[in-house]
C-alpha cells in the first residue's frame, strides 16, 4: 500500500502521482493522511485505484474522477466529485454544496447530509445521499439519478431535463417543471440497484417517490414565462 | 384669392424610428424578444476614433519589409509549465460546435494553424475535427459545462474559464431546437430538439475566491502544465481583471459589447455592457496596479476587424486580441453572392444575424446538412489565413511607422483620438491638444 501523508508531502506530488497510474498499475491501494481540508485532494484520477482520505477534505475532492475508488473517511467540501466520469465516491461524513455537481458517469455515496445544490447540472452519474439534501438540488439536471433516503429542501429539480430523482423523506417544494411522476416497475427496478450499489440495506423501494420532468418549459413559450 | 398652407415634408420621429417602430410590431405580433447573434449594432465610440500620430523629427520610423517588426507573443506564462507561443498576436474568439458546423470550425482551425495562431472551443465541448486541424487549442470551461470531460482538458494546449462575455455579460446561453442534431444532442447529453440552455453562473463555484479554488482544480488535474484564461465581458474591467489575477489566472480574455454571440436577447445585447475601447485602459490600469501588466496578459476581444484596430488594442496595453464575427466573415458568412437566399430569410448580406435558427445559406452557423456541405473547410480555411495575414502585415506597418521593432512596443502615446468620448475612454489626447478628459492637462 503507498502511504502519502500531506503533512510532509505537497499536494501537487499527490496528484501527480496519482496521476501515474494506469489501466495496469500494480499499486492499486493508496491511504492518504492528513488531507487537513485542502482542495483538490485526489483530482483527475484515471486507473482502477482505491484511494483512501483518513480526515475532512476541502473543494473538488475526486474532481473529474475516471475508474477509481476514492473514499474520504469524513467530510468533504464544495464541489465534491465534481465532473466525474466513472469510478465510485464514497463520503462517510457530510458533504457541503455542489456534490457530484456536472458529473457524467459513477456513483457518490454520502453517507451523511448533503448541502444545496447536490447534484446540480448532472450529466449521468448516480449520486444516493443517506441524509437530507438542500434547495436547489438537481438544477438543471440532465441525466442520472438522485436517491435521497432523507429529506429534500427548496426547489427541488427546478429546470430539470430527463435526471431521475427518488426521495424516500419529503420534499419541501419542487421546483419549475419538476413534478412527482409513478413508480413503475423498472423504477423500482433501477433503484434497487443502486441501493444496493451505494451499500444500503434494510430499506424497501416502495418508500420512496419518483420525480422528474414535466417537459412543459422544452422549448420556449411565452405564455410560460411566469415560470422562468 | 385663396390662402393655402404650405405643406411640410412628413416628419419621422427620431425617438420612434423605423427600426424601433417595426420591433414594437414584431414584439406585439409573436409575443417574445427578439433573439439574434452578434455583437452591438448600435454605433458606440469605437477605435475608428483614435489615430495613430507616426514617426516624425521626434521618432524615427523603421524601413517597411526591410527592419524587423517582431510580431510573436507569449501567453501564460505566470504559472503555466508549457506556455503559448503563437506568430501572430490575433486569436480566434471562443465559437462552438453546434452553434457553428463542424465543417466551419475545421476551417477555423485550418486557419489559425496556417497563420500561427490559436483558436478556442466553444459551449459544445471539444470536437475532433477543431482538434485536429488547431496546432493550438484553447479548450473553454463554462457554465454549462457541455462535453466537459478530463481527457479533453488534458488534450488542450490552454483551458480558458468563462466567467462572461461582450455580448452578454451577466446571460446565459440558448441554443434553440432546430440546431440540435443528433451529434451535438449526443455532446451535450441532452434530447434532440430541445431549446438548450446554458447557465449564467458556474454550477460549483461563486465568486472570486471560489474562482481561486477551481483554478487550482484544474492546474491540479493538468498537473500546472496548461496556461489557465480567465474570460470576462466588459463590465467593471478595473476591478473583476483585478479579481481574474486574485484568483490565478495567467491570461484575461476581456470581450467587450462589440464581441458576437451565437443567440441571445437583442435587449441584452444592445444594452448591457461596455464598449471595446471603453474597457482596455482600466484593465491596463489594473496589471500596472499590481504589478502584473505584460506578466499576466491581456487579449482584448469585440469589434476587432483589421490591423489598425488590432495596433490600436496592443497600443492601448494589450497583449493580443480575438476575432469571432471577422473570422466568419472571414470564411464566407454574409457573403454577398447568397444575397437571394438573404431575401428569401427576410435579411440582406450582412446584416443576416439569425444565427440561432440554423439556415444559414453560407453553411457556416447551421447543423443542415445540406446547407453545411456547401462549405469548404480548406478553402474556407485558406481564406480566414490570408486574413490573418493581412491584418498582421498592417499591424507591423503601423508599428514600423511608428518606430517600433516589436508590435508590442506600441504604447497610448502613439495615439490620438478623434473625438472628446473618445479620448476620454482610450485616455489620449484629443487630436491636436494634450487634453486627456478626465486625466487633466488642457491647452495645446
Amino acid at each position: 500500500m503507498q502511504t502519502v501523508d500531506l503533512a510532509k508531502t505537497p499536494l501537487r506530488d499527490l496528484n501527480q502521482d496519482l496521476h501515474r497510474q494506469s489501466e495496469g498499475s500494480n499499486e492499486k491501494a493508496w491511504e492518504v493522511l492528513n488531507p487537513m481540508g485542502f482542495h483538490a485532494v485526489a483530482v483527475g484520477i484515471d486507473a482502477p485505484i482505491d484511494v483512501n482520505i483518513r480526515g475532512n477534505v476541502g473543494y473538488y475532492c475526486a474532481g473529474m474522477n475516471k475508474q477509481a475508488t476514492v473514499t474520504v473517511h469524513g467530510s468533504a467540501g464544495p464541489g465534491v466529485a465534481e465532473n466525474m466520469m466513472s469510478g465510485k465516491v464514497r463520503i462517510t461524513g457530510d458533504a457541503s454544496q455542489y456534490a457530484g455537481a456536472t458529473g457524467r458517469g459513477g456513483l457518490l455515496v454520502i453517507e451523511g447530509n448533503a448541502s444545496s445544490r447536490c447534484g446540480v447540472s448532472m450529466k449521468g452519474i448516480d449520486i444516493v445521499v443517506k441524509g437530507n439534501i438542500g434547495h436547489m438540488s438537481a438544477f438543471m439536471a440532465q441525466s442520472g439519478h438522485l436517491v435521497v433516503l432523507g429529506d429534500a429542501g427548496d426547489a427541488l429539480g427546478d429546470s430539470i431535463y430527463e435526471a431521475k430523482l427518488f426521495v424516500r423523506g419529503k420534499v419541501k417544494s419542487l421546483g419549475a417543471d419538476c413534478i412527482e411522476k409513478e413508480m413503475r416497475p423498472e423504477h423500482h427496478e433501477a433503484l434497487a440497484k443502486l441501493l444496493e450499489n451505494a451499500g444500503v440495506k434494510g430499506v424497501k423501494t416502495s418508500e420512496f417517490k419518483r420525480y422528474g420532468s414535466a417537459r412543459k418549459l422544452y422549448n420556449f413559450n411565452i405564455d410560460n414565462a411566469d415560470a422562468y | 384669392m385663396s390662402y393655402h398652407n404650405p405643406p411640410t415634408t412628413p416628419r419621422k420621429s427620431s425617438t420612434f424610428d423605423d427600426y424601433t417602430l417595426s420591433e414594437i410590431r414584431r414584439a406585439a405580433q409573436t409575443g417574445i424578444y427578439d433573439i439574434r447573434g452578434g455583437g452591438a449594432k448600435r454605433k458606440v465610440p469605437h477605435f475608428d476614433d483614435l489615430l495613430f500620430l507616426g514617426a516624425s523629427i521626434s521618432r524615427y520610423p523603421l524601413e517597411g519589409y526591410r527592419e524587423r517588426c517582431s510580431t510573436g507573443v507569449t501567453l501564460g506564462t505566470r504559472f503555466a509549465k508549457k506556455p503559448i507561443e503563437l506568430k501572430i498576436p490575433i486569436t480566434i474568439a471562443g465559437m462552438s460546435f453546434g452553434a457553428l458546423s463542424a465543417h466551419a470550425k475545421e476551417a477555423l482551425g485550418r486557419g489559425a494553424s496556417i497563420a500561427g495562431t490559436s483558436t478556442t472551443t466553444g459551449d459544445g465541448g471539444m470536437t475532433p475535427e477543431e482538434r485536429g486541424q488547431s496546432k493550438t487549442l484553447i479548450y473553454q470551461y463554462l457554465p454549462s459545462r457541455y462535453g466537459m470531460n478530463p481527457d479533453d482538458l488534458r488534450r488542450a494546449d490552454a483551458i480558458e474559464v468563462v466567467v462572461g462575455q461582450g455580448a452578454k455579460p451577466g446571460g446565459g446561453g440558448m441554443l434553440l431546437g432546430q440546431k440540435i442534431s443528433d451529434r451535438v444532442a449526443e455532446m451535450r447529453n441532452l434530447p434532440k430538439g430541445i431549446d438548450q440552455r446554458s447557465a449564467c453562473r458556474h454550477p460549483d463555484w461563486t465568486g472570486p475566491d471560489d474562482l481561486e479554488i477551481k483554478i487550482q482544480e484544474i492546474r491540479e488535474i493538468t498537473d500546472w502544465q496548461k496556461p489557465i484564461y480567465v474570460k470576462i465581458g466588459g463590465t467593471r474591467p478595473y476591478y473583476d481583471v483585478a479579481l481574474a489575477v486574485k484568483a490565478g489566472a495567467d491570461v484575461v480574455v476581456l470581450d467587450g459589447m462589440q464581441g458576437g454571440t451565437a443567440a441571445t436577447q437583442e435587449v441584452f445585447i444592445e444594452h448591457v455592457g461596455l464598449p471595446t475601447m471603453a474597457c482596455i485602459r482600466p484593465a491596463v490600469q489594473a496589471l500596472q496596479d499590481l504589478g502584473m501588466h505584460r506578466k499576466v496578459q491581456l487579449i482584448v476581444s469585440g469589434g476587432i476587424r483589421n490591423g489598425a484596430d488590432v495596433a490600436k488594442a496592443l497600443a492601448l496595453g494589450a497583449d493580443a486580441v480575438a476575432i469571432g464575427i471577422a473570422a466568419l466573415v472571414a470564411l464566407g458568412d454574409n457573403d454577398p453572392s447568397h444575397e437571394k437566399e438573404y431575401r428569401q430569410l427576410g435579411t440582406t448580406a450582412g446584416s443576416y444575424d439569425d444565427w440561432h435558427e440554423g439556415k444559414d445559406p453560407a453553411g457556416i452557423t447551421t447543423q443542415d446538412p445540406e446547407l453545411m456541405s456547401r462549405f469548404d473547410p480548406v478553402k474556407g480555411g485558406r481564406r480566414l489565413a490570408n486574413y490573418l495575414k493581412v491584418m498582421t502585415l498592417e499591424v507591423q506597418t503601423i508599428a514600423r511607422a511608428c518606430g517600433h521593432n516589436h508590435i508590442h512596443n506600441l504604447e497610448p502615446e502613439d495615439l490620438c483620438a478623434l473625438t472628446v468620448e473618445a479620448a476620454a475612454m482610450a485616455r489620449v489626447p484629443l487630436a491636436g491638444t494634450t487634453w486627456i478628459p478626465g486625466v487633466g492637462g488642457g491647452g495645446l
